[in-house]
């Protein structure tokens, strides 16, 4: 080694100064990164605000009334009714019908993927399932109305199957959900420790036995947290109901009438020309708080199971 | 199964108890195979609507047209001009003459004006794919029997002119690429929106924010966002970009007065919708790929006395950087297939001029799809599938660079 | 060329309690580093030896929650004092880390990006090169600089390591067993570089190895679980390297040591 190679190139300034020198360029970069994170809460502050206020305006305007919103089973704004039953009931329809597809499919397929299925079975169908997730809900809402109508037409009558029903757009809306469903519960099936499953294997229980009576109920709130999920998913829900369960509200119980769910009454009732403060506008408020009221408390429930949850098995 | 059995007992009970297991097994896969069956059936049903006969009627019966005995097809170009000429008002020919002078206009090209503007072709009845296929004799019967006059032809709803076309109320002549721009000219402000506050958040909670409530409400505020339902986000975007900041969208605040522009229902009220609307997804793929550099890089950086920045700026964020693109990329197919949001902020339902400016009125591809799907006549359901497959070609497009990025980047430590 | 040198000592620390949230990892340990030698810390696995040199250089404050009380003063400065900057800190008492950590950039960018955020102005090309030279690297890798500096060997990645640690030309530097990854050849290497260093540099040295401490080191502190059943580790013998395996003081350091001698 050659004897330059050892010197020091220069040597640090004398007085050893530790002191902190205010960095302004950080500083400016942590404020903006800081807006950045705190800007959600402006989003979910300005949901709450703007939503809010025009809700109190709707419910201030002449010849509406929560009472009767919530206890009336007309909604015709033209005459001043708003009873939100007709739309609550068609929403719950599509939702029920969806969740009769989605939840034993696709707890099913997350079964199927999880104890049963190859590394390489899983690993074709698994893309093919985040295929299904990922296009666009209004290619869903043609496929409802062009496909999956026509089909219960002929299967229960012309006369029987309105061409706009709840029934297409609830089926149509369980396919769409089956792949969330599935996902989440196939991540709750495999947190489940692997000394349970041998515990049972060992004792002599067959495959069905080990998933359906072990790691099943092992990851049951795992699973409910994906139900609620998928439920609030399916109240939010929009083009599909949009396209496929019909215009106007309708006060009914049979998946085979056309109905307006409450996302779908919005769409409606938004494509046209809103003239802004008129009834229709500031009911599309409401609506929408309703909606986020919902779905908020869902997810919330949900992620309380999930860290719940997490808490039995790390 | 915990009875005192007797040894036959026992082994009946464990066929039984196998035969159960192949049933339900059968009956998993079958649920699984009942996923991709409904993923096939929807692909085909587009497909099936894309293409096949339809049978249309001249409005003006070219043989009219006709110059001397020579009819339209064998007309020389000058002559057909002429005709366009002596036909439209002078305005509508005028325009036509600025869009593209007819002089480098090319014969084929004149004949289609032709066609389009004095023909005029008007749909009479449209056949899926699976029906032409196999009814064509059918068909050509029921065509000749109920509309003498028209013309039966086996098209692809789906074709370059499509693509290239601006929208139309004649589903002959409908095209998508006011849609697409539509759509392009959106995502640009989503992605302008979304990308840098989405980076930046996801740098703030993984590398600044200490452990306390505040953070971990902005942390589960975060996540609960990502669940709320599209349409709430299209009606803030109503109360605040269109409404409530007009002046900025509609772009009077830099004194852009155009009379074609809807308040403020344009573009940059779009995307800025949609932008609210993915910025939680992409926080959270940003925050993963943030979380998955590994912290030997971080100690490294601050063991030679890099400050904070220094550190996320040079290291952190070039290696989280594919991540975080992919997971962007994902987050943008969101936006580019949503639809309920923009029809509340306000979707025009017919413009046939190509957005130009952020303060364009706008409308997307799924737009287009829902508008055509709403229409009673099937001649639009058949646009409407032409379109699904352009937005699931586009889309695809968009994931397949996703998947490469991923596969091209992955595991450098 | 100690421009300090009216300090006796480069560290010093004072009744040093260091904390994992409410864990109380290290307690009570008082040493002071000579300059330019080489301390080695040794002792026994999860006695807090990484701990404690971590807190040379306030790296400790990047694992979640961690606290000391007591002070460690660094050249006479306390470098836990409210107006002290860390980064600062860490700008003149340098880390090697045990397993070697190259930034994925080139060999070349290694150097010169921790060189550029220090504000050096120089020719970049020297300060390379002297600082591959100091690390003894330079001649492996003079072709082939601008390849990523992952692409080297263990051994060469962890003197890159420490030539981009002494590029910005720290008083001192600490190495958490730097070593410990590399094959005995690559660790002789590390340990004639540490006799050259020591030259210009002071080294605090973490090892499991007694043979390397006893070989390489001028001082060296035991560390061991007190005795008070807490699960906290503390120096319990600092003496010159020679004392510690010849004439331990303690019984525990004579059959730590003796029993890894066999
Ligand atoms: N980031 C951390 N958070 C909480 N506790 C920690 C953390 N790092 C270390 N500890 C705890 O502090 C104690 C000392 O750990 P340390 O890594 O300093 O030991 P060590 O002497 O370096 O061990 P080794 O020889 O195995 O490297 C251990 O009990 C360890 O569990
Ligand atoms: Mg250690």
């Amino acid at each position: 080694m050659a004897e330059l190679t050892l010197k020091k190139v220069e040597t640090k300034a004398p007085a050893m100064n530790l002191r902190r020198k205010p960095r302004w360029g950080e500083m400016i970069i942590q404020g903006l990164l800081f807006f950045s994170g705190f800007f959600s809460i402006l989003i979910t502050l300005g949901i709450v605000y703007e939503l809010g206020k025009e809700a109190l305006l709707f419910f201030q305007m002449p010849g509406v009334d929560l009472l009767a919103t919530v206890t009336t089973t007309e909604w015709k704004p033209h005459v001043n009714k708003f009873g939100i039953w007709p739309l609550l009931t068609s929403t719950m329809m599509t939702t029920f019908i969806a969740m009769l597809i989605a939840i034993p499919l696709g707890m099913s397929v997350a079964i199927y993927l999880s104890e049963y299925a190859t590394p390489r079975v899983r690993s074709t169908l698994k893309p093919i399932l985040e295929v299904l997730a990922g296009i666009p809900t209004i290619v869903y809402g043609y496929f409802a109305l062009t496909f999956m109508t026509p089909i219960l037409r002929e299967i229960f009558g012309r006369d029987v199957v309105q061409i706009y029903n709840t029934g297409s757009a609830g089926l149509v809306m369980g396919i769409l959900i089956l792949p969330l469903i599935s996902s989440m519960t196939e991540d709750a099936l495999s947190a489940v420790p692997r000394s349970l499953r041998e515990a049972a294997y060992g004792v002599g229980a067959t495959k069905l036995e080990v998933a359906v009576q072990i790691v099943v109920p092992a990851a049951l709130s795992g699973i409910a947290a994906a139900i609620i999920v998928g439920i609030s998913r399916a109240i939010g829900e929009t083009m599909i109901v949009a396209v496929a369960a019909g215009a106007g509200p309708n006060f009914t119980f049979s998946p085979f009438v056309g109905a307006e769910t409450i996302t779908g009454h919005i769409v409606r009732i938004s494509g046209g020309d809103l003239s802004y403060d008129s009834i229709d506008y500031n009911s599309i408020f409401a609506l929408g708080l309703f909606l986020f009221i919902i779905t908020l408390t869902l997810n919330i429930i949900s992620q309380a199971i999930v860290r719940r949850f997490r808490e039995v098995y790390e | 199964m915990k009875e005192q059995a007797v040894v036959q007992g026992f082994a009946n009970d464990l066929e039984g108890r196998k035969r159960k297991g192949v049933i339900w097994h059968v009956f998993f896969q079958i649920s699984t195979v009942v996923g991709i069956i409904a993923l096939i059936a929807l692909l085909l049903n587009v497909i099936d609507g894309a293409f096949g006969y339809v049978a249309y009627e001249a409005r003006v019966d070219p043989d009219t047209l006709a110059v001397n005995g020579t009819p339209i097809e064998d007309q020389s170009k000058e002559q057909l001009v002429a005709l366009l000429q002596s036909s439209l008002s002078s305005g509508a020919y005028n325009k036509l003459d600025k869009e593209k002078p007819f002089a480098d206009r090319s014969r084929e090209e004149v004949y289609q004006l032709v066609v389009e503007r004095i023909i005029r072709p008007k749909v009479v009845q449209v056949w899926k794919l699976w029906p032409s296929l196999t009814q064509a004799d059918q068909i050509r019967a029921t065509v000749e029997q109920d509309h003498p006059g028209a013309e039966l032809d086996f098209v692809s709803w789906l074709t370059t002119d499509f693509v290239t076309r601006p929208q139309s109320s004649e589903p002959l002549t409908a095209g998508v690429r006011t849609a697409i721009l539509g759509s392009l000219w959106t995502i640009l402000f989503t992605i302008l929106l979304a990308f840098p506050i989405g980076v930046g958040a996801a740098i703030y909670l993984e590398e600044y924010a200490a452990e306390n409530w505040f953070n971990r409400i902005i942390q589960t505020n975060i996540n609960n966002l990502a669940g709320v339902p599209s349409i709430v986000y299209g009606i803030l975007g109503l109360a605040i970009f269109v409404r409530a900041l007009e002046a900025f969208t509609s772009g009077k605040m830099f004194g852009i007065v155009n009379l074609t522009s809807a308040n403020g229902r344009t573009v940059l009220s779009a995307g800025f919708t949609l932008g609210l609307l993915v910025l939680p997804i992409v926080i959270i793929n940003a925050q993963e790929a943030i979380r998955a550099v590994p912290r030997s890089l971080r100690n490294a950086s601050f063991g030679v006395g890099a400050t904070k920045w220094q550190t996320v700026w040079s290291h952190v964020l070039p290696n989280a950087m594919p991540g975080i693109l992919t997971g962007t990329i994902l987050a943008i197919s969101r936006a580019i297939g949503e639809t309920a949001p923009l029809v509340v902020v306000g979707a025009s339902t017919a413009i046939s001029f190509d957005p130009s400016s952020p303060f364009s009125k706008f409308t997307t591809l799924p737009i287009q799809i829902y508008q055509w799907t709403s229409r009673p006549q099937d001649e639009f359901r058949s646009l409407a599938a032409a379109s699904i497959l352009v937005l699931l070609v586009l889309l695809l497009s968009l994931n397949a660079s996703a998947v490469l990025l991923r596969n091209r980047f992955s595991r450098r430590f | 060329m100690n421009n300090n040198s009216d300090h006796k000592y480069v560290i010093e620390t004072h009744d040093l309690d260091i904390y994992y949230g409410t864990f109380k990892a290290v307690t009570d340990v008082n040493l002071q580093v000579e300059r330019n030698a080489i301390t080695a810390i040794i002792g026994p696995s999860g006695c807090g030896k990484s701990t404690l040199l971590r807190a040379f250089n306030r790296m400790n404050e990047l694992y979640a929650n961690s606290s000391i009380r007591g002070d460690v003063c660094f050249n006479g400065q306390d470098i836990y004092a409210r107006e002290v900057d860390p980064v600062e800190v860490r700008y003149r008492v340098g880390m090697v880390f045990q397993k070697p950590n190259p930034f994925p950039k080139s060999i070349y960018e290694n150097i010169a990006w921790t060189a550029r955020i220090h504000g050096y102005k120089g020719k970049m090309d020297e300060i390379v090169e002297s600082s591959l030279h100091q690390a003894a690297l330079w001649d492996e890798v003079k072709d082939k600089l601008h390849q990523s500096g992952l692409s080297l060997s263990g051994g060469q990645q962890q003197r890159l390591c420490i030539a981009r640690a002494i590029s910005i030309q720290p008083e001192v530097i600490l190495m958490d067993e730097p070593a410990s990854a590399l094959d005995p050849i690559a660790t002789l290497k590390i340990e004639e570089l540490m006799q050259e260093l020591k030259k210009n540099y002071t080294i605090v040295i973490v090892t499991h190895n007694m043979q390397q401490a006893a070989r390489a080191s001028d001082y060296t502190a035991m560390m061991m679980l007190s005795r008070d059943g807490e699960r906290s580790g503390t120096v319990i013998e600092f003496d010159e390297t020679t004392r510690i395996f010849t004439n331990p003081k303690d019984k525990r350091t004579e059959d730590y040591v003796t029993g890894r001698f066999g």
